[in-house]
């Protein structure tokens, strides 16, 4: 559905894209996620035709954005990050001349304006003027302004931003049901648990660079560079802290605070790693009574990457 | 539908109409205006009537027209500008304009709807006062020609005006420095080629006196090019049986000015709407390097 080929956008000497791969197949609901300034709006104002890269290209269904923008324009309903509504407009008039401005007829409009608003529960506002509605009322709005022309592919730059936890769940209850109507939807937040739960696949984009494409959980484990070990010993706890400290991959040890025979490691060796240092400590005569391996989430490892390099 | 016909009748132009003409304050501008032409009108017969002592002349019914169309002229050329020159800016200021890009709307009908919403009030205007005229045939001195003329030097002069504004309005960011740089350009249209004539005038005047020979027709191609971009003056010349066209016949320029108007013009508003149509999308093909 979605081909982005060694995307690169350049502002002047700032490079917000760098040779950005990705692939997303139909169906797909694809999160992206990243700190701001990451990348992820000049993405999608690419896809969505309103920016040209300054280097590769995108494809949608095989189109060329570069090439064919017009033809692109069609598949994709696009709900920028930040948008404006005619204000003199009634709710139904504005959908209908996005219908409209796609060439969609009047009566098929007629019919298809009712339908999206009752998608996005705003059937009792048919009448409202626009400027009128709340802040989450005009995203649904947008969002059903996006779906008029029935597009294929949905580009959503973060809309549940300013929306409150109640809109927030409402919000995702209606890409669900987007979802089963075999749309493809890509949407960026930084948010990610709200990210996590509807997405079947996430990228993780920090300085114009995918940095980790997957499920959730493969993500979890390409970005667990570093994981916490947490070693319980029964006794002599200094001579453990010794051992350990001479392991080249363990980078820091910290004593729990409320129990002092158990030590936290943040560790950076490979799976082989660990195992080769688990067997040494047991060679080595420490009383090992578990080593287990903390369960970060998905926001500590947002955390963890996106604190920049130090 | 044809395809001229969708570029003007369209989804846009629509909403344009609905959203300028939903607001009371424009009818309100029309009425007002109304008042204020009639106004002039009587008070033009008023004084002619009253302190002359031969009447209302075909001679004053002449001046009255000319005084008639002046002011829409000025009207056009001051009203034109505050209306286009936000036109592109206002959405993109508004945040509308990306969703709009995204549309299926092609450049060129968003660009003409754009142009051509703006200007139908100002056409309304025009329509509205035409019943003024009307006083101008009662009493003579005035062909149907002349009037036909003088409509077409409004209308081109709003459409070379208002393609000026909505150009700048899609290159330029801001609206409010669009406008400035679109009531820039109009006063150069108005004021600076008058300046600008003087000065090549003088120019010409103190070198053909220098030198031996008669002047060179060539000389004078650039002042009456320069006298032609003035709509005022152009359509004061063209309105009046006047003596400055004999001048410039005399050195080789034999093209009346409606018909150099016709073409600068003409030019202007093509150009400029070209320029606008292809700068309102991002241009997607880049030059390969190397
Ligand atoms: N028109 C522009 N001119 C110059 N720099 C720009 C422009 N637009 C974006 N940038 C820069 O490009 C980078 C990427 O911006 P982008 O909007 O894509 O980030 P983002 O991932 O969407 O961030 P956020 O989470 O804050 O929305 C930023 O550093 C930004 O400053
Ligand atoms: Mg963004």
């Amino acid at each position: 559905m979605i081909e982005i080929v060694n995307l690169t956008k350049h502002y002047g000497s700032f490079t917000a894209l760098d040779h950005l791969n990705l692939s997303i197949e139909k169906g797909t609901v694809f999160g992206f996620v990243g700190p701001n300034g990451a990348g992820k709006s000049t993405t999608f104002s690419i896809l969505a035709t309103l920016l040209a890269p300054s280097e590769g290209t995108a494809y949608i269904n095989g189109i060329d954005v570069t090439k064919d923008p017009k033809q692109v324009r069609k598949l994709i309903g696009y709900v920028p990050d930040f948008f404006g509504v005619y204000d003199k407009f009634k709710v139904h008039e504005y959908l209908d001349f996005y219908g409209a401005s796609y060439g969609i007829p009047n009566e098929e409009r007629k019919a298809v304006i009712p339908q999206l608003l009752e998608l996005v529960n705003l059937t009792d506002k048919t009448d409202s003027y626009v400027d009128l509605l709340s802040r989450g009322m005009k995203q649904r709005l947008c969002l059903a302004r996006a779906l008029i022309h029935d597009p294929e592919l949905l580009i959503l730059d973060e809309p549940a931003s300013g929306l409150d936890p109640r809109a927030r769940v409402e919000m995702r209850g209606i890409l669900r049901e987007l979802k089963n109507m075999d749309k493809t939807i890509i949407i960026s937040s930084h948010i990610l648990p709200e990210l996590s739960e509807i997405c079947d696949e996430l990228g993780v984009i920090e300085n114009g660079q995918l940095i980790a494409h997957g499920n959730v959980r493969q993500i979890e484990n390409q970005l667990q560079a570093q994981k916490v070990l947490q070693v319980k010993v029964t006794e002599n706890i200094e001579h453990a802290v010794s051992f350990f400290e001479d392991d080249p991959n363990v980078l820091e040890i910290t004593r729990d605070e409320q129990d002092d025979m158990l030590l936290q490691l943040s560790y950076q060796g490979t799976e082989e790693d660990q195992v080769a240092l688990l067997k040494k400590a047991v060679e080595h005569g420490l009383a090992i009574l578990t080593l287990s391996q903390k369960q970060t989430n998905l926001e500590d490892i947002f955390m963890e990457i996106t604190k920049g390099d130090e | 539908m044809s395809r001229l016909q969708s570029l003007l009748i369209n989804p846009v132009l629509n909403k344009e109409i609905k959203l300028r003409f939903r607001s009371f304050k424009n009818f309100l501008g029309i009425f007002l205006f109304l008042a204020i032409c009639g106004a002039v009108c009587l008070a033009f017969i008023y004084t002619e009537t009253q302190f002359s002592y031969d009447g209302f002349t075909a001679e004053d019914s002449k001046n009255l027209f000319l005084l008639l169309s002046m002011g829409q002229l000025g009207l056009i050329v001051f009203i034109t500008p505050g209306l286009t020159a936000g036109a592109i800016s206002g959405e993109r200021e508004k945040q509308t304009l990306n969703i709009m890009l995204t549309t299926q709307q092609s450049s060129t009908s968003i660009i003409l709807s754009k142009l051509f919403s703006s200007l139908l009030y100002l056409i309304l205007m025009l329509v509205a006062s035409l019943p003024l005229y009307s006083i101008v045939f009662l009493y003579g001195g005035v062909s149907p020609q002349t009037v036909l003329i003088m409509f077409g030097y409004l209308f081109l002069t709003m459409l070379a005006i208002g393609s000026i504004g909505i150009m700048f309005s899609t290159l330029i960011k801001r609206t409010i420095i669009s406008t400035i740089t679109t009531y820039g350009t109009m006063l150069f249209l108005v004021v600076g080629t008058v300046i600008l004539f003087l000065i090549i005038i003088r120019l010409i005047v103190g070198f053909s006196q220098g030198t031996t020979g008669g002047p060179q027709s060539t000389d004078h191609i650039l002042p009456y090019i320069v006298l032609v971009l003035n709509p005022a003056v152009s359509m004061l010349f063209s309105l009046e049986t006047n003596s400055l066209v004999y001048e410039f016949q005399q050195i080789g320029v034999d093209w009346p000015f409606w018909v150099g108007f016709t073409i600068a013009y003409g030019a202007i508003t093509l150009i400029t709407l070209l320029i606008a149509i292809k700068k309102l999308r991002p241009s997607m093909r880049r030059k390969k390097k190397g």
